[in-house]
């Protein structure tokens, strides 16, 4: 199945596929039938990318929605990761904690938006605590879970062989819970990333790539809307292969809890 | 992994009845359930509890905090006017709908990328380029393009929550042991019975938990596109527009019942689905 014949001949197939997909794309946008203002040609698209990367707005851009999903994240991480350690070990904050997680876990952040501009304004601190709350409850989910699957015998053997709680803690409990801790991450960095988008459309501040892509819908700038999904997606992908991937291979990998992605 | 997850949490929680049944052998089946229930009640009473007290000193103005009461009566007033069902039920089947397109569309390519070398080369470097955006961000664009309303919401929940079930689907039906597939051919199996029998089965829990994160995907989305799309009803709608008129206890109204349509989804769709299905053909053990 893997001879390299095989694996060019995917590759060519690849490339091809997405070679059809922007010609048929081009000739549809070149064809007139649809409005050029909502159907840009794609060097349009990449002179609009180019010209905004260049003067620096579009890095202006990114850096605020970083910024905001980044210290949304953040947040999540120092108030998720305690919680969902301490509600696996105690059974008196699982038995608090857990219904009303339960219970807020599946109001979609974008719900609260509405009622977040009216308590917080406009701005960063709607934005970052909808990232919040959109981040968090993955976050604490996969820790409680993560703790809790820590194998009971590992924390025997340790007790036997005389580790006090503080050394358990780092040296069993952390490592052995790390994988569903660093999956939680990545679910909670993808839902950040999504929320921050939607929270910058409906409470539009004036910087942000959300903000920029419904800003452009009103002037019909479909070549800048174009752009920034073209952005958007690449930190999205940046942030998933390289941020996480390298996390995973320099902790779990290392300490051998999973084994590299398989096939 | 949730198999697993839910299996050391039934062991634990063993342990745990076990462990007060020790401590408490006088106590009576009823009363111990009564224990339960007030145990799970007791931090929604703390918060509310909380949350009244901050709405009662004042802290905030009283229009954007309203006190329960207030939530409740807009609640129970909305409800039978009529409104609120009228609102809910707009949401959902604008759900299904994009759920229903996604789930055909996800399932047949997911699959078709899975069987065949040719579909996956083509499919998947598109879906990998698609998928890393979050969905919001096409929705101006999806607005432009379909116009406002309906059209455009219910293709974009369908867009969007067609990636996690394209993926899942292309893994399980990956996934479906080679000697499966080669045992029944070697006992004559056809290419329809082949499907049939055993690549959809074997590939089936994958595929449930692939539109189990698109429904969640789909519900999380439909508020957000609610909003921006302007539907005449909706939830997403009613908070939006609420939010106007500084109707602080319309709109928690509607958070309430998008969180109850959640948990309805959750606890009475899926866990249903997945008792009926995977779990009683040795699948997963629950």
């Amino acid at each position: 199945m893997t001879e390299p014949g095989q694996n060019r001949r995917s590759l060519v197939r690849g490339a091809l596929s997405l070679l059809v997909a922007a010609i048929a794309y081009e000739a549809l946008a070149r064809s007139g039938y649809f409005a050029p203002a909502l159907l840009p040609t794609l060097p349009a698209i990449a002179r609009t990318l180019f010209a905004s990367l260049a003067d620096g707005t579009m890095f202006a851009h990114a850096a605020f929605t970083l910024y905001r999903v980044m210290f949304g994240f953040a947040l999540s991480i120092v108030v998720g990761l305690p919680l969902g350690i301490l509600m696996a070990r105690f059974q008196r904050v699982e038995s608090f904690f857990l219904p009303l997680v339960s219970a807020m876990m599946p109001i979609p952040s974008f719900a609260l938006v509405p009622l977040f501009m009216l308590w917080f304004g406009i701005g960063n601190l709607t934005t970052i605590l909808i990232v919040f709350y959109a981040a968090t409850f993955p976050m604490i989910f996969n820790t409680w879970s993560g703790v809790r699957s820590v194998n009971p015998i590992w924390l025997r053997a340790a007790g036997a062989m005389g580790a006090d709680e503080r050394r358990l803690f780092w040296k069993v409990i952390i490592p052995g819970a790390s994988p569903f801790i660093i999956t939680g991450m990545r679910q909670a960095f993808l839902r950040a990333w999504i929320a921050v988008v939607g929270a910058e459309m409906i409470a539009a501040s004036d910087w942000g790539l959300g903000w920029v892509i419904f800003d452009a819908k009103e002037f019909l700038n479909t070549d800048a809307m174009l752009a920034s999904l073209i952005v958007i997606g690449i930190i999205g992908f940046v942030f998933e292969r390289f941020v996480f991937g390298s996390l995973e291979r320099a902790t779990v990998m290392r300490w051998g809890m999973v084994r590299a992605a398989k096939g | 992994m949730t198999s697993t997850v839910g299996g050391t949490r039934a062991r634990m929680q063993d342990a745990v009845t076990a462990i007060t049944a020790d401590h408490v052998p006088e106590r009576s089946q009823g009363s111990e359930r009564l224990h339960s229930i007030w145990r799970s009640i007791f931090p929604f009473v703390v918060v509310g509890a909380i949350w009244e007290i901050i709405a009662w000193t004042g802290v905030f103005p009283r229009r954007l905090f309203p006190t329960l009461e207030e939530v409740a009566t807009s609640f129970v007033n909305l409800t039978i006017a009529g409104i609120l069902p009228h609102h809910a039920i707009e949401t959902v089947l604008r759900l299904l709908a994009g759920f229903a397109l996604a789930g055909v569309v996800g399932v047949t390519i997911g699959v078709l990328m899975g069987r065949s070398r040719r579909a996956e080369d083509i499919f998947l470097p598109l879906v990998s380029i698609g998928a890393p955006i979050p969905g919001l961000a096409y929705a101006p664009l999806f607005l432009l393009w379909f116009g406002l309303g309906n059209l455009s919401s219910v293709l974009l929940v369908g867009f969007v929550s067609a990636f996690p079930i394209i993926f899942n689907s292309w893994t399980g039906v990956k996934a479906v042991k080679e000697i499966w597939v080669r045992s029944a051919q070697a006992m004559g199996a056809d290419d329809r019975r082949l499907f049939r029998h055993v690549i959809l089965p074997g590939a089936l829990p994958y595929i449930l938990t692939g539109l189990r994160l698109g429904l969640a995907q789909a519900w999380r989305i439909l508020v957000a596109v609610e909003m921006l799309a302007a539907v005449p009803w909706g939830l997403g709608w009613l908070i939006f527009g609420a939010r106007k008129f500084l109707n602080t206890d319309t709109m928690l109204a509607g958070i309430v019942v998008i969180a109850l349509i959640g948990l309805a989804l959750e606890k009475f769709v899926f866990q249903k689905i997945e008792n009926y299905t995977v779990v009683r053909w040795g699948m997963i053990s629950s």
